[in-house]
């Protein structure tokens, strides 16, 4: 484990070079360039708040705000888009880049480094663009945004963990890169992104803690919308089980990165 | 000292009876391989310092897994191969290029893939760019760029830092002549300054001028080891008995290898060379008209039969070969027992050294199908320069040479 850390170390300049001519090539021909991946969650933004404003905006307590439920969404998808773009990306690594690992002989644990500091990259632009619109829509930036550093990390590394170990997995096994995106899909509806906890009946509404990711998006909320503190105790459960899981990946990664190449 | 060293390198692929077999067994629960292929196995070999080895080889000889292997892209199941510094590979030239970025941002791109420290890759970009030679085209994105140039980038970056050992594939021949030249000088060079070389290629021609050694592979076995000569033979002899005849090798007094194969319908009963003067000759003089003369006897029906020669030089390149198919005088249905006495006449214009003549008795017009016998170092003579004037190379081209001085021309100013 720690001679991976140590080739990553070696290779933290081409890690960080290729990070960087990520974001060069997508503004390299087309007029907005990277800003594309800043418009497209905030159409997202835009065409939720558009339906379903009326419908949810009354039931979000205690803030006065008229641009509230706006501003609830922008705090839960950007935890969501962090989290489902490192999925997404390391499910297909591996594969999309068969080529060169059959060719090239390098630390193959900076493939997904790369898509993670892209992943983190693309996500603190994202935030900026957003705290921009927070000062359209009057609402300021608070000490207690600070608290995204580590929520950010918490997710990532949740991302992480899950994305490897089913990025390894779909080499072998390819219908994993098929089933991901729809388990994703259920899980965006089953976590509240879209719709504030309340409106689950207060029987159902205890299952939510059985989603990994709630107590990671609530804490996103709150310390956007209401400018308070997350939960830290919650928090701290998943960040232990998130520390586990991560290693189980990278473990997973280490006993099946020689194989790999014999599957590309 | 040797720089790389195979040692019982075996590479086997299992199937699981299910992939879910192969997960479990990472997590430690025992789960037995349903089939294994062994596509190399008991793969051993060395190359010292400064030594070229060329891999020979039919398709799925194993010879791709074999560099991968060495290029550590791939885990050997068994053995072990280790190398006494840095391995470089030129196997797929421009890997991982992107097109949108320009050439000297891919070579930083590519550079820190083999594990370049960034004041390194910046020392060696100069003379990366010198080398590739491709003008402004250096800093345009690559998209905009001929093929030709970007394998002039891929080459430049993946030579610009002398490794110990390094792995050409298929890959020699790449862009223009002139950058052909250009990119065996330099791999010549860093052989000169001790790097080591593995290269696997179809091309003879390549592998009897870098070579020093060659080994051949078939279904994942060393088949032969040897100097390039004998083992290039052996390979060709191979290629025509595929279908499983006999391919004999016999020493000759100079300790070369000749190799005879072939389905023995026919086969040569006798060569000799005679000079001008109708004697028997093994040495014979630059640009003189010498006869050789083959005497073949049918053995078995055929329906046709075409005797083919080449004259090959010291390093086993041939120099000239043709055959009676090409020059229409194929024999049908030659009968058991018959004989035939040829006389191939024609004016040495070679240059000084040793040859070998190679003699071909088949069917058609080539010897892959339909291989009576096929017989390497048939003969060797020499070729010794007595009259003519000094030269170099493997031609005599009689060269005549005519110079007059000229008057100075004189500027006019305007």
């Amino acid at each position: 484990m720690s001679g991976m850390l140590q080739s990553l170390w070696r290779y933290r300049h081409f890690v960080l070079s290729s990070i960087r001519n990520e974001l060069v090539t997508r503004f390299a021909r087309s007029k907005l360039g990277g800003l594309w991946m800043v418009i497209s969650p905030l159409a997202q933004v835009a065409i939720y708040a558009l339906i379903l404003s009326n419908l949810l905006a009354a039931r979000l307590p205690g803030i006065e705000n008229k641009y509230a439920y706006a501003i609830y969404l922008m705090a839960g998808l950007l935890a969501w888009t962090l989290f489902s773009d490192i999925i997404t990306r390391c499910l297909t690594l591996f594969v999309d880049q068969g080529n060169l690992l059959k060719k090239m002989s390098f630390p193959r644990i900076t493939l997904p480094a790369i898509a993670v500091g892209s992943s983190l990259l693309n996500n603190a632009l994202l935030f900026l663009a957003m705290l921009g619109i927070f000062a359209l829509l009057g609402h300021d930036f608070t000490a207690a945004m600070l608290w995204l550093v580590p929520l950010a990390a918490i997710v990532a590394a949740f991302a992480l963990g899950i994305g490897l170990a089913l990025g390894v997995i779909n080499v072998f096994v390819r219908d994993v890169g098929q089933a991901v995106p729809i388990v994703l899909q259920i899980w965006f509806w089953l976590t509240p992104i879209v719709y504030p906890s309340g409106i689950i009946a207060e029987e159902y509404r205890r299952w939510l803690y059985l989603n990994p990711l709630y107590p990671v998006v609530e804490a996103y909320q709150r310390t956007l919308v209401y400018g308070s503190a997350p939960d830290l105790g919650g928090l701290a459960y998943l960040a232990a089980a998130v520390a586990g899981l991560l290693l189980f990946a990278l473990l997973l990664f280490r006993r099946a990165a020689p194989e790999m190449v014999d599957a590309l | 000292m040797n720089a790389l060293v195979a040692d019982n390198v075996g590479k086997a692929f299992r199937a699981y009876r299910s992939e879910w077999h192969r997960l479990g067994r990472w997590l430690g629960i025992p789960a037995v391989p349903a089939e294994e292929n062994w596509v190399l196995r008991h793969v051993s070999f060395a190359i010292a310092r400064g030594q070229a080895l060329g891999i020979v080889g039919p398709n799925g000889a194993g010879k791709s897994t074999l560099l991968k292997i060495v290029t550590g892209t791939m885990r050997a199941t068994e053995g072990t191969v280790q190398a006494a510094g840095r391995i470089a590979a030129i196997l797929e030239l421009g890997m991982g290029f992107n097109p949108e970025l320009t050439a000297r941002q891919n070579v930083r791109h590519a550079a820190g893939l083999m594990g370049i420290a960034p004041a390194e890759i910046e020392a060696a970009m100069p003379e990366i760019e010198r080398f590739a030679e491709i003008g402004d085209y250096f800093d345009q994105p690559m998209r905009t760029h001929s093929s030709g140039m970007q394998v002039r980038v891929a080459f430049a970056v993946a030579t610009a830092w002398r490794p110990e050992v390094l792995i050409v594939d298929e890959a020699l021949s790449v862009g223009d002549a002139y950058f052909q030249h250009k990119s065996f000088d330099r791999i010549r060079e860093f052989q000169r300054q001790g790097t080591s070389l593995l290269i696997a290629s179809h091309d003879r021609a390549a592998i009897l001028n870098l070579c020093d050694r060659a080994v051949l592979l078939d279904r994942g076995r060393v088949l032969k080891d040897g100097v390039p000569e004998e083992v290039l033979d052996f390979y060709n002899a191979l290629i025509a008995e595929r279908e499983s005849r006999t391919v004999a090798v016999e020493r000759l007094r100079d300790g070369r290898a000749r190799t005879v194969s072939g389905t023995g319908e026919a086969c040569v009963e006798e060569i000799a060379l005679y000079d001008s003067n109708g004697r028997t000759t093994e040495q014979i003089d630059v640009g003189e008209t010498v006869e050789l003369h083959v005497r073949v006897g049918v053995r078995r029906p055929v329906p046709t039969l075409v005797l083919g020669f080449g004259i090959k030089d010291r390093l086993g390149q041939m120099i000239y070969g043709t055959n009676t198919w090409h020059t229409g005088q194929v024999i049908e249905r030659p009968q058991p027992g018959e004989e035939y006495r040829f006389v191939i006449a024609f004016r040495a214009n070679l240059g000084v050294g040793s040859y070998s003549i190679v003699t071909a008795l088949h069917a058609r017009d080539t010897h892959v199908t339909g291989n009576y016998e096929w017989r390497d170092l048939a003969l060797v003579f020499s070729v010794v320069n007595r009259e003519k004037t000094q030269f170099e190379g493997c031609n005599w081209l009689e060269a005549k040479i005519t110079y007059e001085r000229q008057q100075r021309r004189i500027l006019q100013s305007v």
